[in-house]
């Protein structure tokens, strides 16, 4: 550290980068102590409401290989679900983006699918391709699939108006325009619709098998687990299975945003070097 | 076609623009442009100059009356056309080469040619060293130097060009309307220029036509003798200075027949 003949006299308290990087860190380890001091006070017959940190880092060992089966199966359920919709939304975005007329036509269904409430599709599905992945797959589909489609059209009709004139004096052809045109300037737009998309995927793979998932041995995801152990009353296990989901979550939205930088600081303008 | 005595490249008739069935933009425009001129269109704004580009490039049909462009409707004549927009308009996924490689790509030329010909264009405009970079990594001047490269690629015989300093500091745009100069000396082609500055008129053009507005008709016609190559020394000029002043007047005029 700099001794105090390098320090410059200012008015303002300078903060070294390391420390800002710690703060984190710092109120992490706040918040799991305070964390403690709750469990700590709660009377002897309210203490299985709240697991302390010891007791939910056991049931972190404990349960480690059922959770992670679990994890593996919403896992994947999530990213085959989130991969179809992230397909499938960008040919019907295609689709939408032809005409007014088009999108007049086919976006008041769209929103009734969007609407429909989950749940209640859920008995449906099981009855027509039976409990387990399939229904897991479809129902994060239906989640992913409607801020992904609204996404991507929006960013397909917002082209520059004068890039399109561009185009159209040199004589080119619509796929040309599409290809070298409409997709790319669509891709900030593409990239919003897919870290929505990212955060809900997992989510919706986990209700999507906590209400259609499979029950048989070694088939159930983080829902059914979450059945298990509510039914069960094992509080730690409950929390490690929250834990467990929300890295899933993490591990989606980081993809994204590795995948968005990668097509994007070239020259999108929200990677701007000259920001830093 | 009159062999020898130059046919004009550009003619326009009796030209109304109106858009569906709104007021008239435009109404009885007529002038013919001969090989070689660089017009300027000024005029109090809603006089329809930036809709007569469009009308000349065929990007925008007309209502009324004709359009002839060496010889063809503007829509058939838009291969020896280019444009150039108020804005740089560059596709900022693609480096400063590609961008001006751009039309010559949609028009199917081979990668290596079309390279050659965007290092031609690049070097005319002063940014041959600027070729990977990405357009948020320039200028506002660079941005549109690089527009113009990309207008000069096609090799066109006529250009048009809506306001494309108007954004710019004066000293950049005093700079930018000497190079335009200098690349016309090389590249003999036939412009077109809307603008809202007077100097800049009179600096750029042979011809200034001043279009009065609601709806836009040509007023009047202002001859500019300063001969080329126009340069810093020009803009000291008495001529200049006196001719500045005369189309001023004029359009003061026309504004207040507006009001």
């Amino acid at each position: 550290m700099s001794g105090p003949h390098t320090s410059t006299p200012g008015p303002r308290l300078k903060i070294p980068p390391f420390v800002t990087k710690l703060l984190p860190f710092v109120t992490g380890v706040g918040m799991i102590a305070v964390w403690y001091g709750i469990c700590m006070s709660l009377s002897a017959d309210q203490k299985f409401l709240l697991p302390s940190p010891g007791e939910v880092a056991h049931a972190f060992v404990e349960k480690g290989p059922a959770l992670w089966t679990a994890a593996m199966m919403t896992g994947g359920g999530a990213l085959i679900g989130f991969g179809l919709a992230v397909a499938l939304s960008f040919l019907i975005a295609l689709f939408l983006s032809l005409s007014p007329l088009v999108r007049a036509s086919f976006y008041p269904y769209l929103m009734i699918l969007q609407m429909t409430p989950i749940i209640v599709i859920a008995p449906i599905l099981i009855l027509w391709v039976g409990p387990g992945l399939k229904s897991v797959v479809i129902i994060t589909f239906l989640i992913c699939f409607f801020p992904m489609v609204v996404n991507t059209t929006q960013g397909l009709i917002s082209t520059d108006r004068n890039l399109v004139d561009l185009f159209r004096m040199a004589r080119a052809t619509k796929w040309q325009e599409i290809r070298l045109l409409r997709v790319p300037s669509a891709l900030p737009y593409f990239f919003t619709g897919l870290r929505i998309a990212a955060t809900l995927a997992p989510i919706g793979a986990i209700v999507g098998d906590y209400i259609a998932g499979n029950s048989a041995g070694g088939q159930g995801g983080l829902g059914f687990l979450t059945i298990v152990y509510s039914s069960q009353f094992q509080m730690g296990a409950l929390f490690a299975t929250a834990a467990v989901g929300c890295a899933l979550g993490f591990i989606f939205v980081a993809g994204v945003i590795a995948l968005s930088w990668l097509s994007l600081h070239k020259w999108h303008d929200s990677f701007s070097q000259s920001d830093n | 076609m009159s062999q020898g005595a130059q046919a004009p490249i550009v003619e326009l008739r009796d030209v109304g623009k109106r858009y569906g069935d709104g007021p008239l933009i435009l109404e009885k425009v007529g002038f013919a442009a001969e090989r070689g001129d660089f017009i300027t269109l000024i005029g109090p704004s809603g006089c329809g100059k930036s809709t007569l580009l469009k009308l000349i490039s065929g990007l925008n049909p007309i209502s009324s009356g004709n359009i002839v462009v060496d010889g063809l409707p503007p829509r058939k004549a838009i291969e020896k056309l280019a444009f150039v927009f108020q804005e740089p308009t560059l596709l900022p996924w693609r480096t400063v080469a590609r961008n001006v490689e751009l039309p010559l790509t949609l028009h199917g030329m081979p990668a290596a040619e079309r390279r050659e010909i965007a290092k031609r264009s690049l070097a005319l405009v002063g940014l041959a060293d600027r070729m990977d970079y990405y357009p948020r990594q320039l200028s506002g001047g660079q941005k549109m130097r690089v527009s113009i490269a990309r207008a000069l690629s096609v090799s066109p015989r006529i250009l048009l060009l809506d306001e494309p300093f108007g954004a710019l500091d004066e000293m950049t745009r005093d700079h930018l309307n000497e190079e335009l100069l200098a690349i016309r000396q090389q590249l003999a082609w036939t412009a077109f220029f809307v603008t809202h500055s007077v100097a800049e008129a009179v600096f750029l053009s042979n011809r200034i036509l001043v279009l009065s507005a609601n709806p836009g008709r040509l007023h009047s016609e202002v001859r500019v003798d300063l001969p080329y190559p126009r340069t810093e020394e020009t803009r000291q000029s008495p001529a200049y200075q006196k001719l500045v002043g005369d189309v001023s007047k004029i359009l003061r005029s026309v504004e207040r027949m507006k009001a």
